[in-house]
């Protein structure tokens, strides 16, 4: 008799099937049988913290911190990518010098920006 | 236990033999009733000694009742531990009315029974029992883990007592029996209505 390996898989994958399905199944035939089903609008609803919801939830966000993320990005993103580009500075060919310049007249472009915007300054001066 | 099952003796033979016999019943009892998850939620100083019962000293999880369920469409048991204010009532009943059938309460401690120490204060709701059905009280301010233990025990042998079938089967699963009960509004000066009718009639006063 020569072996086939396959034929534990195969097993193996009806197994896994039937351990998840068999127990939906009785579930759903004990529904059927013993329980009467008892929906409700409470009970059916979706938000399940006892508390009531209000409003919907499909409502829009108003992106207000969009400057910190800017301001984020020229200070700490920045610096991370500085500190290879100061370590690697004399082995540099001129085509990666110029990436880098690039990459930092974009965010400089950011800081000029944010800096127009005045938040920069305090609030309350 | 379980009608048209068969006689106690013979059972106590056949398990001598090493057979075992079992009904549909109790076979599904035995499952619910080893695996009642609570809701996880905490009112008042009870909910103290609610943890202390799922702590490690007096491990609920020997009764199989360890896994709280922070959703009530998980959980089977409500233990109201602790006072419930009439700012919290609503809440308590809206969740009581997400939890799936079958479902249980117990009423921990005098604040949950009748507003305890705190009876005479006007934001005070004077015992859960107005609004749900209570299935188990304990006594008690706060009442010790091992009194919540036995209230977990009498549970037991209520579900284990519950039929399936037959007049006398249990409530739930009675197409009559409601699954939802009416959440109480915040009114004037009380919650509105103060009380459901339905499943709380007030205790008559006899004048002797």
């Amino acid at each position: 008799m020569t072996p086939k390996p396959y034929l534990f898989i195969v097993v193996f994958a009806g197994v896994a099937l039937m351990f998840p399905v068999l127990p939906l199944a009785l579930a759903w035939l004990w529904r059927k049988f013993f329980q009467p089903p008892k929906p409700g609008a409470q009970k059916n609803a979706i938000y399940e913290c006892g508390v009531e919801s209000i409003g919907e939830a499909h409502i829009q966000f108003r992106s207000q911190y969009y400057l910190y993320a800017i301001l984020f990005l020229i200070f700490d993103v920045e610096a991370i990518f500085l500190v290879p580009f100061a370590v690697a500075f004399t082995g540099l060919p001129i085509g990666a010098f110029i990436a880098v310049l690039v990459f930092l007249l974009l965010l400089i472009e950011g800081l000029v920006w944010a800096w127009g915007k005045g938040c920069l300054s305090w609030a309350n001066k | 236990m379980s009608e048209g099952s068969i006689e106690e003796g013979l059972r106590a033979e056949l398990q001598r033999q090493g057979i075992w016999v079992t009904s549909m019943q109790e076979l599904y009892n035995w499952g619910r009733k080893n695996s009642i998850w609570p809701l996880q939620f905490g009112l008042a100083c009870c909910a103290i000694e609610m943890i202390a019962t799922a702590a490690s000293r007096y491990d609920i999880a020997r009764f199989g009742g360890e896994v709280f369920r922070p959703s009530p469409r998980q959980a089977d048991l409500m233990i109201v531990a602790g006072t419930v204010t009439k700012k919290m009532a609503p809440q308590i009943v809206r969740l009581y009315n997400q939890m799936p059938d079958p479902k249980y309460v117990i009423s921990m401690g005098a604040c949950a029974i009748s507003g305890g120490p705190f009876k005479q204060g006007y934001n005070v709701l004077k015992g859960i029992d107005r609004y749900i059905p209570v299935d188990v009280y304990i006594p008690g301010c706060p009442p010790r883990p091992e009194a919540l233990l036995h209230a977990f025990m009498e549970l037991q042998r209520k579900i284990d007592s519950q039929k399936l079938s037959g007049g006398d089967k249990a409530d739930f699963l009675k197409k009559e029996q409601p699954s939802e009960f009416p959440v109480p509004a915040f009114g004037e000066h009380d919650l509105n209505p103060p009380a459901n009718k339905d499943v709380y009639q007030p205790p008559k006063l006899e004048r002797v």
